[in-house]
């Protein structure tokens, strides 16, 4: 048992480092914190940055480690992708972005059913951050039970017409492609009457909404088609295949190993506050109070951590990694909700300020404010309860009283 | 990285689910835990002969020398399957003990009966009700004579030897405190059996009066030999606890899949289902908490503190959870003496208990990271 990398690990992440320091800067003390903040509304200047570190990247094959030569890639392993990450990581660059969703559901997705054509025009513009992507499956009728979708493809000839809504759609606004779920088939249970197709996001016949999010930010989106046309080649699989597409782009869901969500809002930072602050019987860092749930957390976030390197270490040996890698979110989440909560309390009335006017320049109010959304997007904390439950530890599906009736004939309001 | 036991360390592993399985049932457990006996014997006898209880303990004291890790995942086993045996009190307290502070003679006196499973041995802290403090320590060791009270000794109706953490001075705090090593079959040595919650583990009363012993370490070096030992114990415990815990994961998913309510399998219902899931997270997290403590163990680590507390805090409330909740998932049957939902359950809190709370282990946690400052 060691951290140590391998023989071969080491070698690949002394000449990551190498290319790095000849491409990039080291971050120094900025922390992703403010990442964090700069992507939310995916800025001019950072959407630039982003892009032009993209194809710096591509052009060395560090932008999809694990794809083909040629593609973006170097046919790398996951953890030479782990490794990389890591030491990017230690670099002031503009890594995280509007990529993620492109290169890690829709691309993949495209790779598996799209036609030669189609690979051919699409892979690379997307790798070197030419051309962006998004994901059009959640409804408002539709988001946890995503098959209950209603977005109406009809056939026309060699096209088909698509109404309907969409929403939730992280970077729709910034987008010019995505992989879109309809219903193309009203008269077959829910699963079986969906088709995927892959749409241009300039069509006129696209109207992209920004939503207004509880946080204040702007990451996700409406997006309205009325009378959409597209070619029965931008179909990807089979008419009534959708569903199985869909699970084929949610298997590339992956868990973002070594990747810290939580913006940053640990046990760390809440002990650098608690050491500055006075409560009534002493400095907060001394309160027995505040230890507990120091420690509560603690073991949570180093549970989490040590999870990850259990992960590693199965990718390192090259064998799949073990259902561990499931709890992460669930983890992390609520921890940062708990986390920001309990700081403002300990900032006390203060607490209730934000942004400069509020300490540490409001850090913990954004946390809190952000934690909500990460609750529940990309599942909620209860469906992926439900993943545990079913996948991990083989308890029953829940009883769904649609799934062998037509979907127009199912309840729910339709 | 390499994160993960060898392959060899997970063929032991397998070797001890396999002989466990068989060899310790819930009704071996409750032989012990209904009878007058503190410990299974035949158990006993047989895991010393595989060498098991000397598989730290370096050649040259008897042991097998094999190491850390593979005590980590010996520990896992006999914590799923409730082992009782006084191997905690014996293998993680008193030997380590002795390794720890012994000298070259007193490691050869007693480790070799310890690797061959002669010697059970404890290690007697607490004096009362409330925190084991230096403050709390009122039992002396002077002039080779030690007098005064323990209690909750785990394992010590059974125990040949004990180590008692004493008082050797009048200097105040930890500076004078010291270890001893007592002979609870000699003179001035008094033991009464004292209820507890889970008696397949019987803890005692002793009262020493005037009882000879020897010096285990120099006067003064008590208090800490005693943080140092406790801290190692904690996470060889850890992996019992993540045991129990798999253990009552296992027992809560094979009744939710058998007992029907309201027409369905209880575990298609999702307040069974993410109780379950709840219980996995949490089992996984101490389980990766166990590993790196492991890490820390093996190696001598200067992390080694940080790595016992949150081993400690992490294994304890997973099989806390996982222990009432199965109950839970049970329902009234799980109430009941007949199914072992209780035996777990108990199990649990006595393992939660006896290194010291988690309000201690939770703020000795941070005291670490206060010096690592690497939360």
């Amino acid at each position: 048992m060691d951290f140590e990398d391998t023989k071969e690990e080491a070698a690949f992440r002394a000449e990551a480092n190498k290319w790095l320091s000849a491409n990039a800067k080291l971050r120094g003390s900025k922390s992703s914190k403010d990442d964090m903040a700069e992507m939310e509304n995916g800025a001019a200047a950072e959407m630039a940055a982003s892009r032009a570190w993209q194809k710096t990247k591509a052009k060395a094959g560090y932008a999809r480690i694990t794809w083909p030569k040629g593609m973006g890639g170097m046919g790398g392993t996951p953890m030479q992708s782990i490794i990389f990450s890591q030491e990017e990581a230690k670099y002031d660059v503009a890594s995280g972005g509007p990529f993620a969703i492109g290169l890690g559901m829709c691309i993949p997705t495209l790779m598996t059913y799209g036609n030669d054509e189609a690979k051919k025009r699409f892979v690379w513009p997307a790798v070197q951050g030419d051309e962006i992507w998004c994901q059009l499956f959640s409804e408002p009728a539709g988001g946890s039970d995503v098959a209950g979708l209603r977005t109406k493809a009809e056939k026309d000839g060699d096209e088909w017409v698509i109404n309907g809504q969409k929403i939730w759609t992280t970077g729709a606004q910034f987008s010019d492609y995505g992989i879109l779920l309809t219903r193309t088939d009203p008269n077959v249970p829910k699963h079986k009457g969906l088709t995927m197709f892959w749409i241009d996001m300039h069509d006129k016949a696209v109207d992209v909404r920004p939503i207004k999010q509880a946080s204040g930010g702007s990451g996700f989106n409406e997006v309205f088609f009325t009378d959409l046309r597209v070619k029965d080649s931008q179909r990807l699989g089979e008419v009534g295949q959708g569903w199985q597409v869909a699970l084929t782009t949610l298997m590339h869901e992956r868990l973002a190993v070594g990747g810290g969500q939580g913006g940053g809002l640990d046990v760390k930072e809440l002990m650098s506050l608690a050491r500055t602050l006075e409560l009534e019987d002493g400095p907060a860092i001394k309160n027995a109070s505040v230890r507990e749930k120091m420690a509560d957390w603690y073991v949570r976030s180093a549970g989490l951590k040590y999870t990850t390197y259990r992960t590693m270490t199965a990718l390192s040996q090259g064998k799949q990694p073990g259902p561990e890698a499931s709890i992460a979110k669930i983890v992390v989440a609520s921890k940062l909700q708990d986390i920001s909560a309990f700081a403002m309390e300990l900032e006390g009335e203060a607490g209730a300020l934000k942004g400069a006017d509020a300490p540490g320049n409001g850090a913990f109010q954004m946390g809190w404010m952000s934690a909500p959304g990460l609750r529940i997007a990309g599942g909620t904390d209860e469906i992926l309860r439900n993943i545990i439950a079913e996948r991990v530890l083989g308890l029953p599906q829940d009883v769904r009283v649609d799934k062998d009736i037509p979907f127009n004939k199912a309840p729910g309001g339709r | 990285m390499n994160f993960d036991f060898s392959d060899d360390q997970k063929m032991l592993r397998d070797q001890a689910h396999k002989f466990l399985s068989e060899k310790c049932t819930t009704k071996t457990v409750r032989k012990v835990f209904e009878g007058e006996h503190g410990y299974d014997k035949d158990l006993w006898k047989q895991i010393a002969e595989m060498g098991w209880h000397g598989t730290a303990i370096p050649e040259e004291f008897g042991g097998l020398g094999l190491g850390y890790l593979e005590l980590c995942v010996i520990a896992e086993e006999l914590g799923r399957a409730l082992a009782p045996v006084p191997f905690s009190s014996t293998v993680y307290l008193f030997a380590e003990a002795v390794l720890a502070a012994g000298t070259d003679e007193q490691k050869k006196k007693y480790l070799p009966k310890i690797a061959s499973g002669e010697l059970i041995g404890t290690f007697a802290r607490s004096e009362g009700a409330g925190a084991v403090t230096p403050k709390s320590i009122r039992t002396t060791f002077k002039g080779g004579k030690l007098t005064g009270k323990k209690i909750a000794v785990v394992d010590g109706m059974d125990a040949d030897f004990a180590i008692v953490l004493a008082r050797s001075s009048d200097e105040a705090g930890e500076r004078g405190t010291a270890l001893a090593i007592v002979d609870l079959k000699g003179a001035g040595v008094k033991r009464r059996v004292e209820d507890s919650i889970d008696p397949s583990r019987k803890h005692a009363e002793i009262t020493f009066d005037g009882a000879s012993a020897e010096a285990l370490g120099k006067p003064g070096e008590g208090w800490s030999h005693t943080s140092n030992v406790l801290n190692r114990a904690a996470i060889m415990t850890a992996f019992e606890q993540v045991g129990g815990s798999d253990s009552c994961l296992a027992m809560a998913k094979d009744y939710a899949l058998q007992r029907y309510a309201f027409g369905r399998l209880i575990g298609s219902y999702q307040a069974i289902k993410h109780k379950l899931a709840d219980m996995y997270v949490n089992t996984e997290l101490a389980r990766s908490n166990a590993y790196y403590g492991a890490w820390a163990l093996s190696t001598n680590a200067r992390e080694l503190p940080l790595a016992a507390a949150a081993a400690r805090v992490s294994a304890t409330q997973a099989f806390d959870y996982a222990s009432k909740e199965n109950t839970q998932t049970h329902g009234g049957i799980g109430f009941t003496w007949q199914v072992d939902c209780h035996l777990y359950y108990k199990r649990s809190r006595e393992l939660g208990l006896s290194l010291g709370p988690q309000r201690t282990w939770k703020d000795k946690l941070v005291t670490e990271l206060e010096l690592s400052n690497a939360a």
